[in-house]
């Protein structure tokens, strides 16, 4: 059976490009970027060279981009370095409902912290609104983290507003561009960013692996404490062979790339609203089709059918979705983003699936997966249930 | 028939993370057949450090799925569970009785909530590592029948199960005996193969029964007493004791003789435990019972009365029984020689040979015109 990958807001396949670079860094250059001698100069120069192409993409110097161990870590350190650092200033943050966990994890620490977290609502469309934004902003907020694109509806956050309004005022601006960065021209001098989390597996990059930008003058101590490597801001040996191939992926996903894939994806989306219209599915989707809207993900309601069920009929037949995040114990938890924007009774709550694409994602694949969806939705619909005594 | 005649026929086996469930989903991928195995969360038990049993199961589930070759999945019916098995089964205890949940859990969950999923997966049958064998008549009829290994089978628990129910199950380890699944196990180096079996009923696992009923279920203590009216001590809440029981009474043998003390009836109104010396204490044997909510795994005919054998507990030896069925499910089941310890809320399970024929739940249990002082 061929399988098709339709999971791309989870984790992408590295380029061939990317495990190409990669493959002749990890022959050639294995040295420590902090040794002095030629392996260690060698293994500086890759460093220095993508720690370039990173600040170059979103329009940012060098000496600002930090390597971290991913989306995670930069959220994680952004969030928490700032509440400690700046706690004189204040203990008030903004965020939104529909963050990952990756931020919401640690504020919620936060709060038993004593600090005082707002979290702005969302709409229909998972999108938050400048006037609650605007309500909620204090004299004595530090920070406001505001994602750029949600994983789970591609909801666009108002980011370059958000930075307009927080450009006089003394909360740092951060947001979570994990998602946003593959597929969005992103200017943080534009849109007044002060801190700005990417992670290198979202686009075709190796995992463990992405960047934290700061602005010049955000200063916080290192999260990770041991040696003094990226200006003694993130302890511990640089993987050079990953950031070479991060550094390609970067480079390959250009301007003119990126509006590509915007468009091709916008374009499945519709070729499976229009799959599914066709043949008289109900459904619905989940949140907004604004053409800002990161466009390779489409949320999907179908209606009376359990997104467990889909998702793993899905499976066996060859197609990889997603819905909702698995707990420990491998059963799907309610999703924070449907629940923040139809309420814990909304049915889309238990019947939604997220489809996401990627580069090497086709239009026969597309018309697959609906032909697949479409019969095993009037499969599970018709099956009849088993009489008990 | 070919060596694939399997391949088209999907048989989504329950997981538990033990080891008989593994070795049915092992033994169903060797004839052949298309398996997928799904694990069931059924209890939420995470403790204030995260940690919770279904999430080591889990890890076993996906082992032994891998060693396998099979796909797996995970499922959620806490809720179900809750509903159609936890809230009976404290409803049980609110009556003095002591419930079956495991009877409760088969008939609603396990053969009725995932196999409604299964078939949604596109299943043809489910399979489960119960000791149980299933075999179709002639007439397309299918027979649930005792486990070989005498000593492990499972009727008792699959006894309320429908005709419906059964048309969609396998039952890969009827023929085997439980040191057989083990050695199958060993061979083919399964994570589970010397994992412990679990303990009990499973939502309360190895912890204190008596605590964890205690979170859910108020406790009164009131008189603990003889059937002539001496009492004896105080009981911690009649939830806490079974018909029969032994331990946990808390008094020697100073009675009328040396022989140790047991449960032998329970007055709700009263908020009596009533106790009495020795095993084979008299006020213990029941010369028949009345049971309600009667069932059968096929259509049965034999009339409204007709003669077979019984199992008042799960392990208990068979006893001839006199069946007289009534039309609205209740029975009276007349016994060839007196029962010791009939507990109310306990399932009675009628065979025929190897045939597990259905069960009722026993309400009452009497010795001749005497109605024991259950309830």
């Amino acid at each position: 059976m061929k399988h098709v990958y339709l999971d791309n807001a989870a984790t992408t396949p590295m380029a061939p490009e990317v495990i190409q670079v990669m493959t002749e860094q990890m022959q050639q250059n294995f040295g420590n970027a902090s040794n002095i001698h030629y392996f260690g100069r060698a293994a500086r120069k890759v460093l220095d060279d993508s720690r370039q192409i990173f600040a170059k993409s979103i329009n940012a110097n060098e000496n600002e981009i930090m390597l971290t161990s991913g989306g995670t870590e930069s959220d994680n350190t952004a969030v928490m370095q700032t509440a400690f650092k700046r706690q004189n200033l204040g203990k008030h943050i903004i965020t939104t409902a529909i963050e990952h966990e990756a931020i919401l994890k640690p504020l919620q620490f936060l709060e038993t912290q004593g600090f005082e977290v707002t979290y702005l609502p969302v709409d229909e469309a998972g999108q938050i609104s400048l006037t609650d934004f605007k309500q909620a902003l204090r004299p004595d907020t530090i920070l406001v983290t505001i994602m750029t694109g949600n994983n789970e509806v591609g909801s666009h956050m108002p980011i370059h507003e958000i930075g307009e309004i927080l450009k006089d005022h003394q909360a740092w601006f951060h947001t979570d561009a994990v998602q946003a960065y593959g597929l969005l021209d992103i200017d943080v001098q534009r849109d007044h960013i002060d801190l700005l989390s990417v992670s290198a597996h979202k686009l075709n990059g190796p995992k463990l692996l992405g960047f934290l930008y700061r602005r010049e003058g955000v200063n916080f101590p290192s999260f990770i404490k041991g040696g003094d490597q990226e200006d003694k801001r993130r302890a511990g040996t640089e993987n050079i062979p990953a950031i070479a191939g991060f550094a390609k992926a970067v480079q390959l996903d250009t301007t003119t790339e990126k509006q590509k894939r915007q468009k091709r994806y916008a374009g499945f989306k519709q070729q499976i609203i229009t799959g599914l219209k066709q043949n008289q599915v109900a459904f619905a989707v989940n949140g907004g089709l604004e053409p800002t809207n990161l466009q390779h993900v489409l949320n999907l309601w179908i209606k009376g059918v359990s997104t467990y069920v889909l998702q793993m009929n899905l499976d066996l037949a060859g197609f990889a979705i997603s819905g909702g995040s698995a707990c420990t114990a491998g059963s799907l938890e309610p999703s924070h983003v449907l629940t923040a924007m139809y309420g814990k009774a909304s049915p889309r709550v238990e019947e939604s699936i997220r489809i996401s694409f990627g580069k090497d994602n086709t239009a026969a694949e597309i018309d697959a997966f609906v032909t697949t969806l479409v019969k095993i939705i009037a499969r599970v619909k018709q099956e009849p249930k088993v009489a008990t005594n | 028939m070919s060596e694939n005649a399997n391949a088209n026929t999907r048989v989504v086996v329950g997981l538990s993370g033990g080891v008989d469930s593994s070795v049915a989903a092992l033994l169903l991928k060797e004839q052949g057949y298309d398996v997928v195995g799904v694990f069931m969360k059924n209890w939420d038990d995470t403790d204030e450090n995260g940690v919770c049993t279904a999430t080591e199961d889990y890890k076993d589930v996906t082992k032994v799925a891998n060693e396998i070759g099979i796909p797996y999945y995970s499922v959620n019916f806490e809720k179900e569970y809750w509903d159609r098995v936890f809230e009976y089964f404290l409803d049980e205890y609110r009556h003095g009785r002591t419930p079956n949940p495991d009877v409760i859990c088969n008939k609603e969950i396990k053969f009725k909530a995932f196999l409604d999923y299964a078939l949604e997966l596109g299943a043809d049958y489910i399979a489960t590592g119960h000791y149980a064998r299933v075999t179709k008549d002639a007439n397309g009829t299918v027979h649930m029948l005792r486990g070989v290994d005498g000593n492990k089978d499972q009727t008792y628990f699959l006894s309320q199960l429908s005709q419906d129910q059964l048309q969609k199950v396998m039952f890969p380890l009827g023929e085997m005996t439980k040191p057989e699944v083990r050695k199958v196990a060993a061979k083919y180096g399964l994570a589970t193969a010397e994992k412990k079996d679990s303990m009990g009923i499973c939502f309360i696992g190895e912890k204190n029964f008596k605590q964890f009923l205690g979170q859910y279920l108020p406790a009164q203590p009131g008189k603990m007493m003889t059937v002539d009216g001496e009492v004896k001590g105080t009981h911690d809440g009649l939830m806490y004791y079974t018909i029969g029981q032994r331990q946990g009474l808390g008094i020697g043998g100073n009675g009328k003789s040396n022989d140790p003390w047991f449960v032998i009836g329970k007055d709700l109104k009263t908020n009596t435990l009533y106790v009495g010396q020795g095993f084979h204490n008299e006020h213990l044997y029941a010369t028949h019972l009345e049971a309600s909510k009667f069932a059968f795994t096929s259509k049965l005919d034999r009339g409204t009365t007709f003669h077979v054998t019984a199992k008042f507990r799960y392990r208990q030896k068979d006893t001839g029984v006199t069946v007289h069925l009534n039309a609205d499910q209740t029975a009276l089941i007349e016994f060839d020689e007196p029962v010791r310890a009939i507990t109310p809320g306990q399932a009675v399970v009628l065979y025929d040979g190897d045939e597990c024929l259905g069960s009722g739940t026993i309400n009452a249990a009497y010795n001749d015109d005497r109605v024991l002082q259950y309830v």
